[in-house]
């Protein structure tokens, strides 16, 4: 017997006169108030969403700390790349004022004619200035900057030519109009071999680029490491919340609503691991001091190692919490669209 | 309230679930769903908490086409029913009140709203007092109240029980029945599956028997 229509038979008891629903009933959508009560309620939200999930991932504390530790070095790779070229062009910047010009002279041109020579060129409107370097200056300056002084010292003779260092006016920043002028200088008969800075400092300059986009698709891919990662952890943490998740979803939560004490679970994943991976380039940085410092002293150069400056800091902890909570939204939005209640 | 028009459900491993099945709870109704296991009553139940969709028919909640819901509005329909399981169902590592309290959390309730709505529905199911104490702390009844308390804190319209007292003994079972009679005094839709035959034909509501799919008496 299949009933189609609902049948009432005298042993049903259904209230006479059912009283009607109250209002409040109807409130499905979201609870009463002012627009002012809705923004107070979703701010405390926030932040009880905010301190919950830093709560949990204490309660976890040696899994938190290992993805943190994993993220950290890769954050502190891409921070160090970052300070590796920040220096190198300290360095390129330093090199950059030292566009110098040198005549080695030929070996039969004494001091006297090498005076003659520097003040003829001296004369010339885009020289800046000319330097004498001696034979025996050079003698002293191969000794003091070098390992050879005591091979020079072994020969009869000075072997070293009288050198001009030439420094071109800073106006003649056109590349074209340096090498006019080193190739009047190679024709005349006193010079033997011009050698030019600029050259091997264009090649630096050079590799700096290429070491530059290096470092962008670098710092790029460890940028999706990290994104990953946090991904893949949040991805863990959702499958361990699942029935949570699935309780949630029947008492009528939205996808945002679970989702965002996860997306601050993200966030307090990336900023940690921002603060260690600072860490991490702070020790990097004291270890490696001492020795560039040597080495600076080496090439008589007034090059100091520079650190991250305060924003560079903040930087670094801010897009590691940004790609924190990115890294979750990642896996949020399709995860929880097909965790279902069953 | 609730109404069932000729509502098929067929799963691809299992075939038809559910056959033709058509009623109509009204508001302030309280009634009973049985039948054998895999008779069908959870698929029902899973039909109306939009967890399933139908293949054929239609099912209104609340004037409200379910086939017409996106999957997106489905949370702000679940807010208008109270679900309440077997196995309770509960966030152990929540405290009572956080437990009763998260519907009107999700609903976006203020924090002395949600107190005040909390602690008049624990006083009524019996549990003021205990809302700082874990669930498994808790005994069967005890826990089942909560979700109980849970279940109708935003005051739904209608409630849907899967086995409510399945975990429960006799005397828990009545006492748990005599609340949902309460919920229904106010207007409140109750639809209870149950194969507590004996609780049920003490209880004298109205009965819909599933058999194979298909709804029987009614």
């Amino acid at each position: 017997m299949k009933i189609r229509r609902r049948r009432q038979t005298q042993e049903v008891k259904v209230p006479k006169q059912a009283k009607p629903v109250r209002q409040e009933f109807k409130q499905n959508r979201a609870a009463g108030g002012s627009v002012k009560d809705k923004l107070v309620i979703y701010r405390d939200l926030h932040i009880q969403a905010w301190f919950c999930s830093l709560l949990r991932l204490g309660k976890t504390p040696f899994a938190s700390a290992i993805t943190i530790a994993v993220l950290a070095i890769s954050i502190a790779l891409a921070g160090s790349f970052q300070l590796l070229l920040i220096n190198v062009q300290q360095i390129a910047g330093n090199l950059e004022t030292s566009a110098q010009i040198s005549l080695f002279l030929r070996e039969n041109i004494n001091e006297n004619r090498a005076n003659i020579l520097a003040d003829t060129l001296r004369k010339n409107p885009a020289i800046e200035s000319v330097q004498v370097i001696s034979k025996e200056q050079g003698r002293i300056l191969f000794k003091t900057f070098g390992n050879f002084g005591a091979a020079i010292d072994m020969l009869d003779e000075n072997p070293l030519p009288v050198v001009l260092e030439i420094m071109p006016k800073n106006t003649l920043d056109d590349k074209g109009q340096i090498a006019t002028m080193v190739n009047t200088l190679k024709q005349r008969q006193e010079v033997g071999y011009v050698r030019m800075d600029m050259e091997w400092l264009q090649r630096l300059k050079a590799i700096m680029a290429v070491a530059r986009r290096l470092f962008v698709v670098l710092n790029a891919l460890l940028g999706f490491a990290v994104l990953f990662i946090i991904g893949n952890t949040i991805r863990l943490e959702l499958n361990n919340r699942q029935e949570e998740i699935m309780i949630t979803k029947l008492v009528g939560a939205t996808n945002g609503f679970i989702a965002t004490p996860f997306v601050y679970t993200g966030f307090w994943i990336g900023f940690f691991a921002g603060v260690l991976a600072w860490f991490i380039v702070a020790l990097l940085m004291v270890s490696l001091r001492i020795p560039v410092e040597v080495l600076s002293s080496n090439y008589n150069g007034n090059f100091h190692l520079l650190f991250l400056s305060v924003g560079d800091s903040i930087k670094l902890i801010f897009i590691s919490a940004l790609l924190g909570m990115l890294g979750s939204c990642l896996v949020l939005f399709n995860q929880l669209k097909n965790t279902n209640p069953q | 309230m609730l109404k069932f028009d000729n509502v098929c459900k067929r799963y691809p491993q299992t075939g038809d679930v559910l056959r033709g099945v058509s009623f109509h709870l009204q508001r302030g109704e309280i009634a009973f769903l049985t039948g054998h296991s895999g008779a069908g009553k959870s698929t029902l139940l899973k039909l109306i908490a939009l967890m399933e969709r139908c293949n054929s028919g239609e099912i209104c909640l609340d004037g409200q086409k379910l086939s017409h819901v996106k999957n997106n509005q489905i949370p702000y329909l679940r807010r208008k029913m109270g679900f309440i399981f077997q196995d309770y169902k509960l966030l152990h590592d929540r405290t009572i009140f956080e437990n009763v309290a998260l519907p009107l959390v999700i609903a976006g309730y203020g924090h002395q709203e949600t107190t005040r709505k909390v602690r008049a529905i624990l006083d009524k199911v019996g549990l003021s007092g205990k809302e700082h104490k874990f669930p498994l702390a808790l005994s069967g009844g005890e826990q089942q109240r909560v979700g109980i308390a849970r279940a109708v804190v935003n005051k739904p319209p209608i409630i849907i029980a899967d086995e409510p007292t399945g975990n429960l003994d006799p005397e828990l079972s009545e006492e748990i029945m005599h609340l949902f009679e309460g919920f229904q005094q106010v207007g409140v839709t109750v639809l209870i599956a149950s194969h507590d035959i004996a609780l049920i034909e003490r209880m004298r509501h109205r009965v819909l028997k599933l058999e194979h799919g298909q709804l029987f008496a009614g």
